[in-house]
């Protein structure tokens, strides 16, 4: 039973973290992007992202007071006080912003991912991950459309945005495979019907981003190569400088309110 | 005056009905490619408080105005029709809603 | 036919005495040039300053110290961007486009609120951005919500709706900071200490001095004089400040209780010109920004003109 719980757990704080740190990474974006109302629109991605976090690590953040009572951690702690091994966050969410065709592409994929698998987390049997599901589904419609329209425009623009849209995706396709990685926890999960099988939306992405991409001009990369880990704490050393950043003021000023 | 096809990002305004039952109200302007650009920077950047439940965008080129010269003949001659207006005629106290 | 036609000191007496009237003046209007320019000038460096304050704060968005502070934080910084955005509209009505707005930035023909050259060096900044250089800001703005020029005035009473939780929520900060450790509060005295006197610049030289102000005045495109809304400020944020157990750096600040107000130091006028002048402590840094930002967005700007005209021919043909 113990057990159990700390998957879920482990579970949720995952989903978190891939969360978090995308994010994170999208406040990046604020007061850098191509014009103005692209600026606000990154930004309200952004806070959807950081809000999503919000959620799951409150839920985390219960789930631990059932068992460890006081000495649960708050949502804050768990989301500013751990060490990179710690997080659990998909290495494809903490790469560098780069130009804005790998952040349109990283988002892209991602949004096609997240659309799949929120359809199937709303139904979870845990109803409050269902109930998070339920939200962040109308938020990730938003964010898709946008993200496929700029893969479009960048993709069949100019012959610079052509290029760019193309070494982006090369550079983040290896990254892709860990979407689609079942970690143990979640595979613990799945009899229960409390997670999703990954590993089952492979093929629907995999149409779905090749479509948009030929539409788009764009050649779909080679499976060349891929890089996973982030799950169990294997991260790039990005992970580190985002850390070193979000946590500073946690860090130098340890145990206070803000 | 260029024409309007080649201008990068014209300016759209934007419309926004903040509830149902009210007309849609000009908020402002912002720039996009094509309209449908304009509607979603429109969602991003003028309902960040969920100001709307839909909206209308129309590029700022297509919108005809009156012109101020016009104002006389316009509006002026609307302004000795007070029999159009309810309170032009005087009913007795008895009668009090109508 | 009657001639309608009007000369210039004709159309010049109607456009005051609807000014007089407190009738709005909108787009399409007769307006004599120094008007139009008065207000370009005013409202495009009202609309570079939201949009060039989002740099201080934006600065603490990947440091926020909690999940909640960065998100509040986040939709602050870009509410300042969408207040810009209100104000660039606006601006625009009077026949002039974005683009032709931030060239002039860029070259320096026009300016922003000078209290962004101060940099954000602690988290407590942020909270006193928010609390006094917002705070600043909404006393100028409550009054130009009356403004005569309509589309100006309108984008007014949607920032000044927006803003009241700007500084709302930087005042919460720093009351949480001025109740904690003794570092955090030490943390908040220093930042109130930086940034007491470049606010109080904020709303400008002395009413004698003020180069545009009588124009303004008469426009009523300013409502009130910079010395009035300023006082206004100090008397209103001192209560503030003595709540949070902070005090600002002024030796000659005190109620005045014949004038019902407070009496308060001599700014550094010095410091006013050199800042505005070009030499702050980030005045390059926060318009390389810009430029940089602007140039690093050609090519995405370039793609989606390009795509356009290749979908528009696509339909065409």
């Amino acid at each position: 039973m113990k057990d159990k719980q700390d998957d879920l757990i482990n579970y949720v704080i995952a989903l978190g973290d891939d969360s978090l740190i995308l994010g994170q990474r999208l406040s990046e974006w604020c007061y850098h992007a191509p014009f103005l109302e692209e600026d606000l629109a990154l930004a309200n991605v952004a806070l959807d992202f950081i809000g999503r976090a919000q959620m799951f690590y409150e839920y985390a953040s219960q789930l631990e007071t059932r068992v460890l009572k006081e000495n649960a951690r708050s949502a804050d702690q768990i989301a500013f006080l751990r060490d990179t091994r710690d997080y659990r966050n998909l290495l494809i969410v903490e790469l560098p912003i780069g130009d804005f065709a790998f952040t349109m592409a990283r988002q892209f994929t991602v949004d096609v991912f997240n659309q799949l698998y929120l359809q199937q987390l709303v139904n979870s049997t845990d109803s409050t991950l269902a109930a998070i599901a339920g939200k962040a589904i109308k938020e990730t419609d938003y964010h898709l459309r946008r993200s496929q329209e700029w893969m479009l425009r960048l993709g069949d623009g100019t012959d610079e945005s052509h290029q760019r849209m193309e070494k982006a995706l090369k550079e983040l396709w290896g990254y892709t495979a860990e979407l689609f990685t079942m970690s143990a926890y979640e595979t613990a999960l799945l009899r229960d019907g409390i997670s999703i099988d990954r590993t089952a939306l492979c093929s629907d992405w995999r149409k779905i981003v090749t479509e948009l991409l030929q539409q788009a001009t764009l050649k779909v990369p080679s499976d060349e190569w891929q890089v996973t880990g982030g799950r169990e704490g294997l991260h790039t050393e990005h992970q580190g400088d985002i850390l070193a950043k979000m946590q500073y003021l946690q860090r130098t000023y340890p145990g206070l309110e803000w | 005056m260029t024409d309007k096809q080649t201008v990068h990002r014209p300016l759209f305004e934007i419309f926004i009905r903040s509830k149902r039952g009210l007309d849609h109200k000009h908020v402002g302007s912002l720039h996009a490619e094509n309209a449908q650009q304009a509607l979603e920077y429109a969602r991003d950047c003028y309902t960040r408080r969920s100001e709307g439940v839909s909206i209308w965008v129309v590029n700022s080129g297509d919108i005809v105005a009156s012109q101020e010269e016009d104002a006389a003949s316009f509006y002026d001659p609307m302004e000795d029709k007070p029999y159009r207006h309810a309170t032009h005629y005087v009913l007795p106290d008895s009668i009090k809603n109508m | 036919m009657t001639n309608f036609k009007l000369n210039e000191v004709e159309l010049e007496a109607a456009f005051q005495s609807r000014i007089d009237s407190e009738q709005k003046i909108e787009p399409k209007d007769w307006m004599p040039e120094g008007y139009r320019k008065n207000l370009i000038r005013q409202m495009s460096q009202h609309a570079h300053s939201e949009v060039i304050g989002m740099q201080p704060e934006g600065n603490w968005i990947l440091r926020a110290p909690t999940l909640r502070r960065k998100i509040v934080l986040l939709a602050k910084v870009q509410d300042e961007g969408g207040h810009g955005l209100y104000l660039y509209s606006a601006t625009e009505t009077l026949g002039i486009t974005r683009e032709e707005l931030i060239d002039a930035l860029h070259e320096g023909r026009a300016k922003y609120a000078s209290i962004f050259n101060y940099p954000s060096l602690t988290w407590a900044d942020v909270g006193t951005i928010g609390w006094l250089v917002d705070g600043a800001a909404i006393v100028n703005q409550i009054t130009l919500q009356r403004t005569s020029y309509g589309p100006y005035a309108r984008s007014m009473v949607r920032i000044c709706k927006e803003e009241s939780f700007h500084q709302r929520q930087g005042y919460e900060a720093l009351m949480v900071m001025a109740q904690g450790s003794p570092e955090q509060k030490k943390m908040a005295q220093d930042s109130l200490n930086r940034w007491w006197w470049p606010v109080l610049m904020m709303f400008g030289p002395h009413d004698a001095e003020s180069a545009n102000s009588a124009k303004s005045m008469k426009w009523k495109i300013k409502r009130k004089s910079n010395d009035e809304l300023r006082q206004a400020f100090i008397d209103q944020t001192i209560p503030q400040v003595e709540y949070l157990g902070l005090k600002v750096p002024d030796p000659d600040l005190k109620w005045n209780q014949e004038r019902g107000q407070y009496d308060f130091g001599e700014i550094d006028w010095a410091e006013f010109e050199r800042v505005i002048g070009g030499n702050g402590p980030c005045n390059r840094q926060r318009l390389e920004h810009h430029r940089r930002v602007d140039r690093e967005g050609q090519w995405v700007r370039d793609a989606l003109a390009a795509y356009e005209a290749k979908q528009q021919a696509r339909s065409a043909a």
